[in-house]
């Protein structure tokens, strides 16, 4: 089929019929639905958006190295900038337009105080290689929020410059490894239930060890039985997420932590869901030994469409000597930096290396305190509390018409599992996601975790009001019934969304990954 | 409390629905000696968003703030001006409070803007494909390494002195746990060309190199052709990585692609992301399209919907953790996004007239900031060509020189012995660096204030 240069359909064509029979327009548009081109595709040779002040002459030093060939860069002027992108960001659903109930990934109300503190100039525009004395606020910021995490999870010490929650699994894992080859123990092997995030086997690969599966049992918990046997003198380490991705408390957390620091072993926690145990339960009294923190889940810092996130990461006291560098640290009313130059002096020649460069997320380090500040102690106890009753609530009002597999076990989390038992021949769960897109909802996370059949995982999270809540559960009711009545139309969803369903399969067969200008060979040749 | 929407009547309704008496008894799970009886202790409780921001901006004046001084700092972070659309555009709730783009039909917006971000990166880097970002330049320098590893079967890994030190950091903590062999030497500062190993890093690449990795303009701010670097490399077997901590120099300047090189990452903070103290940052990361499966990272992707419009999605996720689990490329999930987003914002702002523009305007100042401390007595510059960062020698301590600056209300440049404690061979020099946002007065204001600080 022809298509424009502007992602529509070249001439009026039956398919591209909104779905009530209206007819096709001339732009493609549907009144507020735009299409928008690539920035490629419009006239943009030449143009620019910013002026500059004037060159001053000056003799170039740049050792012959001038471009020469031009780079295929076009530029938009400031009025076409701001339609072009706030275009495409009504192509977007976010958690300022609704419920968005992607288990394990947590999307609640980003406040916007938090976007104010982290824009104040002492912060924002404060560089990293500055002297100590002209960043002391910043340093007692990075300070502030190292206490509320260390002081909410009973823990010894904390890691703060990991970038994300995967880069925080890396560093637990470090240090855990840093550990162990101290004592002359290195061993091999780091054990993960079956039900974790993608992100702990290829974290644990990523620090050279074997991975293998723990299975769970059948009320959706760590099998402990299972893991005490395979216990013994070649296992690092166990990585246990709790509460774990079915959305359940590990209730089996203290035997676990005793039985693998008996054997030798140390026990890291993947913190993605500690929103649901904040204030109310504190990791180090698991027996946990390392523990990285989601601040964007947790804190309520943005997602901002795929990151950026930050991952500090907790230790326990045998674990603290071996947290990488550098950190803040208080000397008398003076915070200092420790880096490779005085970790020796600072008692802390262990750390295992450094993360990354600088000091981590600091933009992120200003969302989170504005947001443990608004709450305190006794809000965060509430954002848990409220978190998993929402989550409860959505699960007894949704049982009696989707499978909950682990719902006779008790409670819930956070989060509500639910799988495709019960659907019509040839419906499934993806069909579900996208009818809840034309319901006007972020569908919930599909297909994870694996240990369930077509698993439906669904995290409210405290900002909602029962309101909404009603009224996504009635709407998922809705779609969950066509799907077990096997409505064809399902199979159609979503058609009110600026697009239909999307071709993964050839994007993955044919990869188009830059744009090319039709007549052009690639940029680099 | 003002984030959160239930009622006291709502919490008693909703608790009967589910069947409990308290909210405690939803945390029965809970091994009974973890459970608190009350909120954790020694913390504050809740205040007012007026509260907040007074507490948080008490913190925030207690720093000295870049733009409100003479400011000449680089050395992996860069201070540009961004202009005011940038933040505005970030802002908006559909790309701000977003989720990383699952749902391909509601998430258009995200997808569209990667689309044309790994394509402006491309090009910028002058290679075939780019990714949809890391989380900053020094992880994306390893990431780099560890593929060229995948690749090549390889361990040996050639890091150039010229490379930033806190990278070198990085990539020797997961070399430690990876088994790679990585050599690498500090920088020399000699004149003309200083932390150039050049020469000494073709006669080191053999069959048992992964690859070479160059910072361009190097850590020291010399630039210099990767040229026979990238066919010697090549012809060994071996890959050639460039960095580039600064993306407006390739402005200016030949792109490592065009040059050679056969993996280019780098750090994309300069365009669109601000200093902010070190993060969030952006990872820039591009290849040739025969490693593109070796990749590691988010990647979107042109496709059509079921009626045939085009649209975008992620793709190749095969290569992913959350698919590929222990045996993926690596374990990144969440990468820098919305650091992204501002980055392609303010590249099609400038559009290449604008970019290189920009980077003439940080050329010239950086020129005319050097020719104003090479009039400083006891003060020698060290490079030939540079773009807009440089390297003085002092005749004292530099670190002691960067303090009594400060004390006069100067930003003057990074110290080599910040960056290098143990090297006393580097104390003496210090990393100038200057930009768009760079005037005459501040450049007559660091030539006075070293001239004090040397006095």
């Amino acid at each position: 089929m022809s298509m424009n240069t502007q992602g529509r359909i070249s001439r009026p064509h039956p398919d591209n019929d909104a779905p009530d029979g209206a007819p096709a327009t001339f732009t493609g548009n549907r009144a507020l639905m735009l299409e928008e081109p690539l920035i490629f595709e419009r006239d943009g040779e030449g143009v620019t958006g910013v002026d500059f002040d004037e060159l001053p002459e000056v003799t170039s030093c740049l050792g012959g190295l001038e471009r020469r060939r031009p780079i295929g860069l076009p530029g938009l002027t400031e009025p076409e900038a701001v339609r072009h992108y706030t275009r495409l960001s009504r192509q977007n659903y976010g958690i300022d337009l609704g419920l968005f109930p992607l288990g394990s990934c947590t999307m609640k109300h980003n406040p916007r105080l938090n976007e104010r503190m982290a824009r104040l100039p002492g912060f924002a525009d404060v560089h990293p290689l500055q002297p100590i004395d002209t960043v002391q606020g910043a340093l007692a910021l990075i300070d502030l929020v190292g206490h509320w995490l260390v002081t909410l999870t009973g823990m010894h010490a904390v890691a703060m410059s990991p970038k994300a929650g995967a880069h925080g699994e890396l560093c637990g894992l470090l240090a855990i490894r840093a550990a162990l080859e101290a004592r002359g123990d290195a061993r091999s092997v780091v054990l993960v239930p079956e039900s974790a995030h993608g992100t702990n086997p290829a974290t644990a690969a990523f620090c050279g060890y074997a991975v293998e599966s723990i299975p769970a049992t059948q009320g959706g918990r760590v099998d402990l039985g299972a893991l005490k046997a395979r216990l013994g003198p070649d296992v690092a380490a166990v990585m246990i997420t709790n509460p774990n991705t079915c959305g359940l408390f590990e209730p089996d957390m203290i035997a676990i932590g005793e039985a693998v620091h008996t054997a030798g072993g140390l026990v890291y926690c993947d913190g993605a869901n500690f929103n649901a145990i904040v204030g109310r339960v504190r990791p180090g009294d698991l027996g946990v030994d390392a523990m990285h923190i989601n601040l964007h889940k947790t804190f309520s810092t943005p997602h901002g469409g795929g990151g950026p996130g930050s991952g500090p990461v907790v230790f326990s006291e045998a674990l603290a000597p071996f947290a990488p560098l550098p950190f803040v640290e208080k000397q008398g009313e003076r915070f200092v930096l420790v880096e490779e130059e005085t970790a020796a002096q600072a008692g802390h020649g262990g750390a295992f290396g450094r993360m990354t460069a600088f000091h981590g997320q600091m933009g992120m380090f200003t969302r989170a305190a504005a947001y443990m500040l608004s709450h305190g102690a006794d809000g965060l106890r509430q954002v848990a509390e409220d978190a998993v009753l929402s989550a409860n609530y959505v699960l007894r009002s949704l049982e009696d018409v989707l499978e909950a597999p682990f719902a006779g076990s008790g409670p819930c989390m956070h989060e509500a599992l639910f799988s495709d038992a019960g659907f019509a021949e040839g419906f499934s769960t993806l069909d579900v996601a996208k009818g809840l897109i034309d319901e006007g909802f972020h569908p919930m996370t599909m297909y994870f975790p694996l240990v369930v059949h077509g698993a439906m995982l669904i995290e409210p999270t405290e900002t909602e009001s029962k309101a909404a809540l009603d009224q996504f559960v009635g709407a998922l009711r809705s779609v969950a019934e066509r799907a077990k009545t096997g409505d064809s139309a399902l199979k159609a969803a979503p058609v009110y969304a600026p697009r239909r369903r999307l071709d993964e399969t050839l994007a993955a067969r044919k990869p188009v990954l830059t744009y090319r200008e039709p007549s052009l060979p690639a940029a680099a040749e | 409390m003002r984030y959160l929407p239930l009622t006291e009547a709502d919490r008693g309704f909703m608790l009967a629905r589910v069947g409990a008496s308290s909210v405690d008894e939803l945390f029965t799970d809970v091994p009974e000696a973890a459970r608190l009886a009350g909120p954790v202790e020694g913390l504050p409780c809740h205040a007012s968003e007026l509260a907040v921001e007074r507490q948080l901006s008490m913190l925030a004046r207690r720093n000295t703030v870049a733009g409100e001084v003479p400011f000449f700092l680089g050395c992996g972070a860069y201070r540009h001006h961004v202009p005011a659309s940038v933040d505005h555009l970030i802002q908006r709730g559909e790309f701000l409070t977003s989720y990383t783009p699952y749902q391909p039909e509601i998430a258009q917006g995200t997808l569209q803007a990667l689309f044309e971000f790994q394509t402006q990166v491309a090009r910028l880097y002058g290679c075939e494909v780019a990714n949809a970002s890391l989380y900053d330049g020094s992880t994306a320098c390893w990431e780099a390494i560890s593929m060229a590893r995948r690749i090549t079967r390889r361990k040996k890994v050639v890091l150039s002195a010229g490379l930033h030190p806190h990278y070198v950091e990085v990539a020797r903590t997961m070399a430690r746990f990876n088994g790679e062999k990585l050599e690498t030497a500090l920088p020399e500062l000699t004149p003309g060309a200083p932390g150039d190993d050049g020469a000494a890093l073709l006669d080191v690449i053999d069959s048992e190199t992964s690859c070479v990795v160059v910072q361009y303009p190097n850590i020291l701010g010399h630039v210099f052709d990767l040229g026979e670097l990238a066919a010697r490399a090549q012809s060994k077997g071996a890959l050639l990585i460039a960095v580039v901590t600064e993306p407006v120099a390739l402005g200016a300047l030949r792109s490592p692609g065009e040059m050679g090189a056969d993996i280019v990452v780098g750090e994309g903070q300069g365009l669109g992301v601000g200093l902010q103290f070190g993060g969030p940052y952006v990872g820039l990361f591009a290849t040739r399209e025969k490693y593109v499966r070796q990749m590691p990272g988010r990647l979107a992707g042109e496709t059509v919907d079921a009626e045939g419009k085009r649209g975008f999605v992620l793709t190749l996720s095969t290569r992913e953790q959350h698919i590929r689990r222990e045996k993926a490329t690596s374990n990144i999930c969440t990468n820098s996004g919305l650091c992204a987003l501002a980055f392609t914002i303010h590249l099609s702002l400038l559009g290449e007239a604008g970019l290189r523009k920009l980077a003439a305007l940080n050329h010239a100042r950086a020129v005319q900031t050097a020719e104003r401390l090479a009039r400083v007595p006891g003060v020698k510059l060290l490079n030939g060509p540079f773009f807009n960062e440089f390297t003085v020698r002092l005749p004292k301590d530099a670190r002691l020189v960067v303090r009594a600056m400060a004390e006069r209300g100067v930003l003057g440049g990074v110290s080599l012995g910040r960056l290098y404690p143990r090297a006393d061979g580097l104390a003496r020099g210090l990393v100038v660096t200057a930009s768009e946002t760079t005037t005459p007065e501040d450049v007559e204001a660091l030539g006075t204030a070293l001239e004090e600080a040397l006095a």
